[in-house]
């Protein structure tokens, strides 16, 4: 099967839901990756802009779309408005705490949950909740987490987590976020792991002859001591992936967080990218 | 899955192959064609299948990464590459010639003939590690020459890409490369030191001015862990009649630590270009090798076997530019050649391995024969020599970081960036008098060299006396700020600029 089509078959067995036009993925060529958005509007608005500057075609959205930012309608309006022109969005942790009070978060991203919930209309909320935990897109794999359990929200730290996630697909990349740090893991036939820490703008061909885990770095709120919004660029004629940066206003952003009585915390970590 | 068998006479994606050139362990390489490639062909094939070795599948993948990721003259032009689920290859540009191995039976070379060659490779590794990449496997069946001269590097198989996953190193625990010319911190794991390149061209200059190999050629992984403590033989205990310069380069490249090599490929380049200039330490004149108790020592010396922390090759390079900068040795340049000084100074403060070329032009007259003796009988060359050292007195420089050149050329802005271009100079450090009527009529010579370097170049100018700067208007504004800085007790710097000060 052509990479970047759409298969149908696999999907629909797995009762995903489809919130895009399939007939799209066969012509896109360089798809622009988001994962952990965190309602942060000038970070995710600088990645959108920049993406489209490189000539991206195609949109993914990997997750947590709300939680920590100051900006949770205009995040999800957002969304809503590329799923609806195309893109192809899966569900993460906060996104499905919004309707879950069970959900487990940490006491800030809690308290910014508790003031999300009341920012969000039903619409909103519906939108949210129906969103698929994965999709799957001819070679490649999207989720928010990893994909041994997605619903189990376990993060990808280190080789031995990444062999859990691509022994339980058989895609050629899994592309996913929720620990917002970047790194790139690939499996080779044998079974060999090896793990990168990828650098900024260095594009990386992933070669056919092994499987890869991409899990990209958070555009709201970067945690790998880089500040800078973080997103990636997936050719899928040449499979050739770019993990990329971008400055923002974080000024704003932070700013928005303590006009919204969020902890101040949330607001000091985005300058030092931690 | 069954893969199509190659023969001559096969079209694979377009490609026509017409001959196999060589077998090797890892892969087959063959001549090919198509109507529209530029140059001459050449289609590597890796060998697949069982019993084969997977480091040759491995070593494939990260050759077929790298090389579309390298350009230009020291590497073999890309041009495509093949998917394994078809049929794997890597088609790229043929070097036509044979590789430095061709050379072997010729062993020892003249030691003139080494010197070229070790200029040549060292050039092509700083191009290369300029572009991020490691090469890992220098030795000589990977090197070739351009009919123009410039050295090729082939097969990236066991190289490092800083922006590239290292496939190698998570695959296999044991180190890769080869035995006679491997670096030792190679040896114990660390695959991202520029300086183990450096280390492997040491290997190839001793081998090729001495027709012995330094380490021999064990294959045992004890048997090449010697080289963390045992020292080879110096050079000139094989050839007595060996050039002390070449024997302080080679050893150099040969230290075990790799901080007390060359920093950088091209400041190895330079010292192989400057022999005359290179400084003789004590290893230079060394007929035997360490007494075995200094061995005994170092071999059970653990502090040199866990690996260190490892350098960025980007700020490994950064760190140890090679610095230019042009003196003019007239009567009237001294505050202009104080200036320089001055900079010059600021910019080695901060880096520890950076080296300085201390440049003069001794203008060559266009009619007249030019004579090398002045008017009392003195050589111009070596008087203007021993100026320029004068010159860098102050900075305190080792003399392994400070080399002096008098260049001997009409035109003085070409002498200097030529100079810059052939050794590899990261910044031009030139003086910009105040306007002349000589600069006038003449054109600038620090202008041209901002204008056409192909690289950093700093104009340095006196600072002008402030009575011509600070004029009437501004009298009023630096008296009012002078009030406050007096009080800081920094009066000295105005009482020059600002007379106007009560």
């Amino acid at each position: 099967m052509p990479s970047g089509q759409f298969d149908k078959g696999e999907s629909r067995k797995k009762n995903y839901m489809l919130p895009f036009r399939c007939k799209r993925w066969g012509e896109c060529v360089l798809i622009a990756l988001f994962a952990d958005i965190h309602a942060n509007r000038p970070a995710f608005e600088a990645c959108l802009a920049a993406a489209r500057a490189q000539g991206a075609a195609s949109i993914v959205l990997l997750g947590d779309y709300v939680g920590y930012g100051g900006d949770p309608e205009w995040s999800v309006a957002t969304v809503m408005d590329l799923v609806a022109q195309g893109a192809a969005a899966v569900r993460g942790n906060h996104d499905n705490a919004v309707g879950n009070p069970r959900e487990q978060l940490n006491l800030e991203a809690q308290i910014a949950m508790e003031w999300t919930r009341n920012k969000l209309g039903t619409a909103e909320r519906q939108f949210l909740a129906a969103l698929p935990l994965t999709l799957s897109a001819g070679d490649y794999l999207y989720v928010h987490s990893e994909a041994s359990n997605p619903s189990a929200w376990t993060y990808v730290r280190d080789v031995d987590d990444a062999i859990r996630s691509m022994k339980a697909t058989s895609a050629h990349v899994t592309f996913c976020g929720h620990i917002h740090r970047p790194a790139l893991y690939s499996i080779s036939v044998t079974g060999k792991i090896t793990a990168f820490t990828p650098s900024t703008n260095g594009p990386v061909p992933l070669l056919q002859g092994r499987r890869w885990l991409a899990v990209l770095g958070s555009v709201g709120q970067p945690r790998d001591g880089n500040p800078a919004a973080a997103y990636a660029l997936f050719d899928t004629q040449t499979n050739i992936l770019t993990y990329c940066r971008v400055p923002y206003d974080i000024d704003q952003a932070a700013g928005q967080i303590r006009k919204n009585g969020l902890p101040a915390s949330l607001a000091e970590r985005l300058y030092v990218g931690r | 899955m069954v893969k199509p068998s190659l023969d001559i006479g096969a079209i694979v994606d377009g490609f026509l192959i017409e001959e196999r050139i060589h077998v090797g362990g890892m892969a087959s390489l063959w001549r090919v064609s198509r109507a529209d490639l530029p140059c001459p062909a050449l289609m590597k094939i890796p060998k697949l299948g069982e019993g084969e070795d997977p480091a040759a599948i491995v070593s494939f993948e990260m050759e077929q990464m790298i090389l579309q990721r390298l350009s230009g003259v020291h590497v073999p032009m890309f041009i495509a590459a093949g998917e394994f689920a078809v049929q794997p290859y890597i088609v790229m540009e043929c070097i036509e010639g044979k590789t430095l191995l061709g050379r072997l039976p010729e062993l020892p070379l003249p030691y003139a003939e080494v010197l070229e060659i070790g200029v040549k490779v060292a050039t092509a590794l700083e191009d290369l590690h300029r572009q991020n990449v490691v090469h890992l496997d220098v030795k000589p069946s990977n090197i070739m020459f351009r009919p123009t001269g410039e050295a090729v590097m082939l097969d990236y198989g066991l190289s490092h890409h800083v922006q590239l996953p290292d496939l190698m190193q998570e695959e296999f625990r044991l180190p890769y490369g080869t035995a006679p010319y491997m670096a030792p911190e190679q040896l114990l794991g660390n695959r991202s030191d520029p300086r183990s390149d450096i280390f492997a061209l040491g290997v190839l200059l001793y081998f090729y001015s001495t027709g012995v190999r330094p380490f021999g050629k064990a294959e045992s992984l004890r048997g090449m862990r010697r080289r963390l403590w045992r020292d080879p033989v110096p050079p000139r205990k094989l050839r007595p009649d060996y050039p002390p310069a070449l024997q302080e380069i080679v050893l150099r490249c040969l230290s075990v630590e790799p901080s007390w090599r060359h920093p950088t490929a091209a400041q190895l380049a330079f010292d192989l270009g400057h022999q005359g200039q290179v400084k003789l330490t004590a290893r230079s004149e060394r007929l035997a090798s360490d007494p075995w108790t200094a061995v005994i020592r170092r071999r059970f010396n653990t502090d040199l076997t866990p690996s260190r922390a490892k350098p960025a090759l980007g700020a490994q390079l950064a760190s140890a530019p090679i610095l230019a900068v042009s003196i003019s040795l007239d009567e009237e340049s001294g505050p202009l050649n104080d200036a320089l000084l001055n900079m010059a100074g600021r910019i080695l403060a901060t880096l520890p391995s950076a080296r300085l070329a201390c440049l003069n032009v001794l203008k060559q007259s266009r009619i007249a024969i030019d004579t090398t003796l002045d008017d009392a009988g003195h050589n111009k060359h070596v008087d203007r020599m021993v100026a320029l050292k004068h010159w860098a007195q102050p900075l305190g420089l080792d003399e392994q970081r400070l080399t002096v050149h008098v260049l001997q050329e009409i035109d003085p802005a070409s002498a200097i960036l030529e100079f810059a271009r052939v050794n590899s100079v990261d910044q031009i450090l030139i003086g910009a008098r105040q306007s002349s009527l000589k600069r006038k009529l003449l054109g600038s010579v620090s202008a041209r060299v901002a204008a056409e370097a192909e690289c950093t170049v700093t104009i340095v100018r006196v600072a002008r006396l402030a009575d011509a700067t600070i004029s009437g208007p501004l009298d009023q504004e630096t008296t009012a700020d002078a009030d406050a800085v007096v009080s800081d007790g920094t009066v000295n710097l105005f009482t020059r600029g600002a007379p106007s000060i009560p």
